[in-house]
C-alpha cells in the first residue's frame, strides 16, 4: 500500500486543522472504535462556506481526505458544498489505496453532518440528500479487507 | 537526519558474518545435498554442520532439527502433524493462548473448522499466561499445548519451563513458537521439557526464508506440508535451501555466543526508552515490564491512530510498527493488545518499536526527541483526544 505525493502532502501538512469558536456548522462522524473521527466546523455566512476547520482521529488517509475535503468546499456555497462526493475527494489526491477508500465516504459524510447541523441551527429544512447516514458501525464504511 | 531503524521484531539486517558465510553457497559450493557427487557432498557436509550448529545452540541433537521456509510453515507443521497423531489416538483438543502468532491461530482455526476443541487461555493485563489455567484446561483428549515463547508485539515472555514441565507430567506434547526468542533469549529444549519449537532466521540476523521446526525424537511422526523429494528425512520436500540454512546456522550461533552481553546492552536502551516514553501524558505501556524480551517496548498513545504516527516517525527517521488497524489492513486493532484487555480505542494508537545490539544510545534519543512531538501533533488535530480533555477538565 502507497500514498500518493498528494495524499502525502495533505497529511504531512493539512490545511484547515482547528476548530471555529464561530462556527454555526458543527458535524462528527465516525467512531473511535474504528479507528476514525472526522469533525468537521462550517461558518457560513451568506450562504457561502466563509471559513472551515477540521479534526480528524486517524491513519493517514483519514486526515488527507479530511484536510482536502475542507479545501473543496472552503468559499463555496452550501448547495455547492452539498454535492462533495467520496469521489471528487478521492480524485483530488490523485487516488487512494482500496482499503482506505471508506475514508474518503467519511470526509464526505463529516461535510453534510456539518451542513445539516448549519440548517437544523438556522431552523431550515434539512434537505434530504443531507439525512445522516452513519450508522455508527465499521461496517458501514470499511469494506472488509 | 539520522534514521533509526526500531522494528527488529519485524526482521533485522543479516549479520555481516552471516552473510559472509552464506556467500560461497552461491557459486561455489552449489551443488545439491541429495547428489552422490563430490559437489553434492560438500553442499550435504554443510548442510549437516548447520543442522549440528542450529542443534547445539538449542541443546537438540541434530537429528531433531528440520529446516523449512521460515516460522510459519514450523507452526504449521507442528500444529498440523500434532493434529493428524491425536486423531489416531482419538484426541481432538488443543489448547493455545489468545495472542498467539497468525500462522498458529489461523492453523488452529482451521482444525477447529474440522471439528477440533481449541482452547484459547487467557494472557491476561501482563500478557502472560497463569499455568494454573493451563493445568485446569489439559484434558485427556488434549492432543497438544502450543504457547509462544514470546510475543511479537508486546515482547512478553510466557513461563515455558512451568509450562513444559506441566505437559511433560500430564503427558501432553508441548509446541512453542519462539520466533521471538531464539537468538535473543536462552533456550534449553531439554531442560524446559519442550517437545517442539519453531523459529525464523531472520529474527535473529540471519536470512529471510529459513526456519526450523525442532522435534524431540520419539514424540511425534511429522506429516508433510509438501510432498516430493527424501529431503529432511522425507518430512519437507524440496532441495534445500542452503545459502540460507548455513547464513541462519551462523547467525543463530553468533547470536547465543553474544547473548547476554546484547542482552544487557539493548535492555539498558530499552528501559531508558521506556522511562522516557512513560513522560507522554497517558502513555502506556502494553504488557509486563518485568518479563518482557529486552528488544521490546510497546505504548499506546490515546487519542492517536497508530498509522499516522508510523508515517510521521518515518519522516523523521523512525522505522516502527503499530497494531493498529489501518497498518494490519482489518477492520480491527491487534488481537494481541485487545487480548490483554485494551478497548479498540486504545489499541489503535499503540506503537512498537523493537530495537537489537546495533542501535545506540544516540538513536535512544533520537527516537525520545521524535515521539513526544509526533504524538502532540496529532493529538493537538484529535476529536478524541479534545473530548478526553474536556471530560478531565469536568
Amino acid at each position: 500500500m502507497a500514498y500518493s505525493a498528494k495524499v502525502m502532502d495533505h497529511f504531512m501538512n493539512p490545511r484547515n486543522v482547528g476548530e471555529l469558536d464561530n462556527a454555526n456548522g458543527v458535524g462528527e462522524v465516525g467512531n473511535a472504535k474504528c479507528g476514525d473521527i472526522m469533525k468537521i466546523y462550517l461558518d457560513v455566512q451568506d450562504n457561502v462556506i466563509r471559513d472551515v476547520r477540521f479534526n480528524t482521529f486517524g491513519c493517514g488517509a483519514a486526515i488527507a481526505t479530511s484536510s482536502m475535503a475542507t479545501e473543496l468546499i472552503k468559499g463555496k456555497t452550501i448547495e455547492e458544498a452539498m454535492e462533495l462526493t467520496n469521489k471528487a475527494v478521492v480524485e483530488a489526491l490523485d487516488g487512494l489505496p482500496p482499503v482506505k477508500l471508506h475514508c474518503s465516504v467519511l470526509a464526505e459524510e463529516a461535510v453534510q453532518a456539518a451542513l445539516r447541523d448549519y440548517y437544523e441551527r438556522q431552523g431550515l429544512p434539512v434537505p434530504e440528500k443531507l439525512q445522516p447516514r452513519c450508522s455508527g458501525s465499521c461496517d458501514h464504511c470499511h469494506c472488509p479487507a | 537526519m539520522l534514521r533509526v531503524y526500531a522494528d527488529n521484531a519485524a526482521t533485522t539486517a543479516m549479520s555481516p558474518a552471516a552473510k559472509a558465510a552464506m556467500l560461497p553457497y552461491f557459486d561455489e559450493i552449489y551443488g545439491n545435498p541429495s547428489s552422490p557427487h563430490s559437489f553434492g557432498q560438500a553442499a550435504a557436509a554443510a548442510l549437516q554442520e548447520a543442522r549440528e550448529t542450529v542443534a547445539r545452540c538449542l541443546g537438540a541433537k541434530a537429528d531433531e532439527i528440520t529446516f523449512t521456509s521460515g516460522g510459519s510453515e514450523a507452526d504449521n507443521q507442528a500444529i498440523l502433524s500434532a493434529a493428524a497423531a491425536g486423531e489416531k489416538q482419538g484426541k481432538r483438543h488443543m489448547i493455545s493462548t489468545a495472542f498467539e502468532h497468525h500462522a498458529v491461530l489461523h492453523t488452529l482455526q482451521k482444525l477447529e473448522r474440522q471439528g477440533w476443541e481449541i482452547t484459547l487461555l487467557p494472557v491476561h493485563e501482563d500478557g502472560i499466561v497463569r499455568v494454573e489455567e493451563l493445568k485446569a484446561a489439559i484434558r485427556p483428549d488434549t492432543a497438544l499445548v502450543t504457547i509462544m515463547y514470546a510475543n511479537n508485539e508486546i515482547g512478553t515472555i510466557q513461563p515455558i519451563a512451568e509450562i513444559g514441565a506441566i505437559c511433560r507430567e500430564k503427558g501432553v506434547l508441548f509446541h512453542t513458537d519462539a520466533v521471538q526468542a531464539a537468538g535473543h533469549l536462552h533456550i534449553d529444549v531439554a531442560a524446559q521439557n519442550i517437545d517442539l519449537l519453531s523459529l525464523s532466521g531472520h529474527k535473529f540476523h540471519g536470512p529471510k526464508g529459513a526456519g526450523v521446526l525442532y522435534v524431540r525424537k520419539g514424540t511425534l511422526r511429522l506429516q508433510n506440508l509438501i510432498e516430493g523429494g527424501g529431503q529432511e528425512r522425507g518430512k519437507r520436500a524440496g532441495t534445500e535451501n542452503l545459502p540460507a540454512i548455513v547464513g541462519m546456522a551462523v547467525a543463530l550461533d553468533e547470536a547465543c555466543k553474544h547473548l547476554d552481553q546484547h542482552t544487557a546492552h539493548v535492555t539498558k536502551l530499552r528501559d531508558r526508552l521506556i522511562d522516557g516514553l512513560l513522560k507522554i501524558p497517558y502513555a502506556r505501556l502494553n504488557g509486563s515490564a518485568e518479563h518482557r524480551l529486552p528488544g521490546n517496548v510497546n505504548f499506546s498513545f490515546p487519542g492517536v491512530e497508530g498509522e499516522a504516527l508510523l508515517l510521521l516517525l518515518d519522516s523523521m527517521g523512525v522505522a516502527a510498527s503499530s497494531g493498529s488497524a489501518c497498518t494490519s489492513g482489518s477492520l480491527d486493532p491487534s488481537h494481541v493488545l485487545l487480548a490483554i484487555g485494551l478497548s479498540h480505542e486504545v489499541a489503535h494508537g499503540s506503537l512498537r518499536l523493537s530495537l537489537c545490539h546495533t542501535n545506540t544510545e544516540e538513536e535512544i534519543d533520537h527516537i525520545l526527541a521524535v515521539v513526544p512531538q509526533v504524538v502532540q501533533r496529532l493529538r493537538d488535530m484529535s476529536p478524541v483526544w479534545k473530548d478526553m480533555m474536556k471530560k478531565e477538565a469536568v
